[in-house]
């Protein structure tokens, strides 16, 4: 592996050498372990460990549900509720899975939101940055997708109203949308194809994951301060840098477990504070429930989707330039995409030179403003569509957008940066002063 | 992390509050059950009352399908002597899946379907009423209240307010915990409706409350066993992080110039 210069895996005995001359699998395991990595990360670090824990987490319960579920929409809800009557510990199983989710979620916008602030995404981790969208993206399907299987009406509901975001798309869209569904209606076909995709996406999570990985070991993790690790030799390197085994190992299980503390405090104690009542009653085509609400790690996208109404005079304006072609519904799913475009693009968005946001005096508060923006726009995502709620949305919404297509832009130019450490190691002595050589 | 999902769930809270006040929705008043919040658990001659106000009332037009009869035996549930519920499970009559043909019931099989009345079953009801729990709530703290679905059982039952209205031939009657305000159920409990065999004063609270214990135990069978899974994991967690800080401090004091702690 390219990359920061260290100590390499020498094969010793002779059966060392013997497996090291035809599959060097013990140098990969090695070599992974023991990369040189940053000794200025702070606690923002830990959360790439808490989502590794989550996917085999997720991939464990998972497998061991769908022993005991099956997919058909008259025994899916009944077969759900076997798990959490018949089955030896089948209530801790979809608890821990369900709530997985939670977790999963809430880690992954905490790593991405840490990645925006210290500018982990910019050159050369464009690509762990892509890689990382897209992991974020098989997530969404991944969840989406899952939270049908149990065949409440929320998943009924859920699945109705986001597969008929593809019907908007003008044209082909209620093709498209039949087609995912496997019929005109969310049904038998939709449910055996959601379960099917929901067990396979997963593995594809897995796969992007090394991915994920693999370019940022290439590249060397970024750190607080986003100055590069010195190069030039071995030993300087190692001024900058520790081996990840044992030093950040035993930092990220530290983090882990007190997280899973909290975590199996709410799977233990109040495992349906983040679920939606209306899931425990099966799904009934002919009744629609008062208020179809996503989960809510989709509410901040479900919010943008939702901000764009007709009324609105950008709407009005593209339908009129487009013939009609885009209409309000059309524009909410293009900015429901879009929002997650920018964000994937931010690496050629952000002009700044500076990487890390902690240099940045004006970039701090336009990003804590995205941070609170992101809040609000979960909040108002599960309010309902009238009364002050419409303008709150269109103006979280706008943010969003401004913050990636006008403000990260400009603030390259404009902003002047504060005095940065010539190196990580004068960083690590500034916080500590007796820190060895 | 904790921090955060409470915030955006506590400002989510107060403002779905107002709106459900605002709006005259339905009222769900706090009841103080005993399996409420991490040391809460079921109370089995509570339970046991419930269910026979279960059975003597709600089961003349309300299913249970999703609860296995045998269940009422279970510890950390009514904890019946399995005679008993042998003897019980004849009260229902179940069309046999093997022959098709109707038979009494045994422990085996699950408390019947009943949908003659048009009621909704009750397997999972304590579950599938918002109540005030989670973020969709009244703003009542979950981990200490509970979830709401039995308060808002015990609403129902104690809501009538006596008045009822003629709308398309049928008859509604007014229930302030009653989202729209108007139920198609009549008033199914009054004081002293049943006897308790344990001389408990059957009034009209008591038995609401009575049956919504035990109409969560039944959606929520396992509840106990849970909270036990839950403290001995919080407990052993505590534990490893205790040691994994400690390690990680000794470890790191080298890196960091400090004297080993």
């Amino acid at each position: 592996m390219a990359g920061i210069p260290h100590d390499h895996y020498e094969p010793k005995s002779g059966f060392e050498k013997w497996l090291h001359a035809r599959l060097p699998v013990v140098s990969l395991v090695y070599d992974t372990l023991m990369i040189p990595t940053p000794k200025n990360l702070n606690w923002m670090w830990i959360w790439g460990i808490v989502l590794a824990f989550c996917l085999a987490l997720q991939i464990v319960t998972g497998i061991v549900l769908v022993m005991h579920y099956t997919p058909h929409v008259n025994m899916a809800f009944a077969s759900v509720e076997h798990i959490m009557r018949d089955v030896n510990g089948g209530y801790m199983l979809r608890y821990l899975h369900a709530n997985g989710a939670s977790l999963f979620f809430f880690a992954v916008y905490v790593h991405i939101f840490r990645g925006l602030y210290y500018g982990s995404y910019k050159a050369p981790r464009e690509v762990t940055w892509i890689v990382g969208m897209l992991i974020y993206l098989a997530m969404m399907a991944t969840a989406f997708m899952g939270y049908v299987l149990p065949w409440g009406q929320m998943s009924f509901w859920g699945a109705t109203v986001i597969t008929g975001l593809f019907g908007a798309i003008p044209g082909v869209g209620p093709t498209i949308q039949q087609w995912l569904l496997g019929g005109p209606a969310v049904d038998n076909a939709t449910l055996n194809r959601f379960f099917s995709l929901h067990y396979l996406l997963p593995f594809v999570i897995a796969a992007l994951v090394a991915v994920h990985i693999w370019a940022f070991h290439t590249t060397g993790n970024n750190n607080p301060t986003g100055v590069d690790v010195r190069r030039g030799s071995k030993e300087e390197a190692a001024k900058d840098t520790v081996p990840f085994w044992p030093y950040y190992v035993i930092k990220d299980l530290f983090a882990l477990a007190l997280i899973l503390a909290i975590f199996f405090a709410v799977v233990g104690f109040m495992p349906n504070y983040l679920g939606h009542p209306d899931n425990y009653t099966e799904a009934n085509p002919l009744v629609t429930p008062a208020h179809i609400v996503p989960e809510w790690y989709f509410l901040p996208f479900y919010a943008i989707l939702r901000a764009f109404t007709a009324d609105v005079w950008v709407v009005q304006l593209v339908n009129f330039l487009s013939f009609g072609i885009i209409d309000a519904k059309f524009f909410g799913v293009l900015a429901m995409f879009g929002a997650i475009a920018v964000m994937a693009l931010v690496p050629w968005l952000d002009t700044s030179s500076v990487r890390s946001g902690k240099y940045r005096p004006k970039f701090k508060a336009w990003f804590w403003l995205l941070a609170i923006d992101f809040v609000v726009l979960m909040w108002v995502g599960a309010m309902p569509t009238d009364g002050i709620y419409p303008y709150i949305s269109l103006i979280a919404a706008t943010y969003w957008f401004a913050y990636f297509l006008i403000i990260l832009p400009l603030l390259g130019v404009l902003e002047k940066p504060l005095p940065m450490p010539a190196t990580i190691e004068e960083d690590f002595k500034a916080h500590y002063p007796g820190a060895a050589e | 992390m904790f921090r955060k999902i409470a915030i955006s769930a506590v400002s989510a809270f107060a403002l779905t509050a107002g709106a459900a006040f605002a709006a005259g929705e339905a009222e769900t008043h706090d009841v103080d059950f005993s399996f409420e919040g991490p040391f809460g658990t079921f109370d089995e001659h509570q339970l046991q009352r419930g269910l026979q106000v279960f059975t003597e009332v709600c089961a003349g037009c309300h299913g249970l399908k999703y609860v296995p009869i045998r269940t009422l035996a279970d510890e950390g549930g009514p904890n019946l002597p399995t005679d008993q519920v042998r003897a019980y499970a004849k009260n229902y009559s179940v069309i046999d899946k093997e022959t098709g043909e109707e038979r009494e019931a045994k422990d085996s099989d699950n408390f019947p379907a009943n949908t003659g009345a048009g009621a909704p079953d009750l397997s999972l009801m304590a579950k599938a009423r918002a109540g005030f729990h989670g973020p969709y709530g009244l703003g009542i703290n979950q981990l200490f209240r509970g979830m709401g679905g039995p308060e808002h059982i015990v609403s129902i039952l104690t809501g009538y307010t006596g008045e009822e209205k003629e709308e398309a031939g049928e008859t509604f009657y007014e229930n302030h915990a009653f989202p729209g305000g108007w139920i198609k159920m009549p008033p199914p409990l009054a004081d002293d409706q049943v006897t308790y065999e344990d001389g408990h004063p059957a009034t009209l609270h008591h038995m609401s409350e009575d049956v919504a214990a035990f109409l969560m135990w039944a959606a929520e069978p396992h509840m106990m066993a849970r909270k036990q899974t839950g403290f001995v994991a919080v407990i052993f967690l505590v534990l490893l992080t205790s040691l994994l800080y400690l390690t990680n401090k000794r470890l790191w004091a080298g890196i960091k110039g400090k004297k080993h702690a």
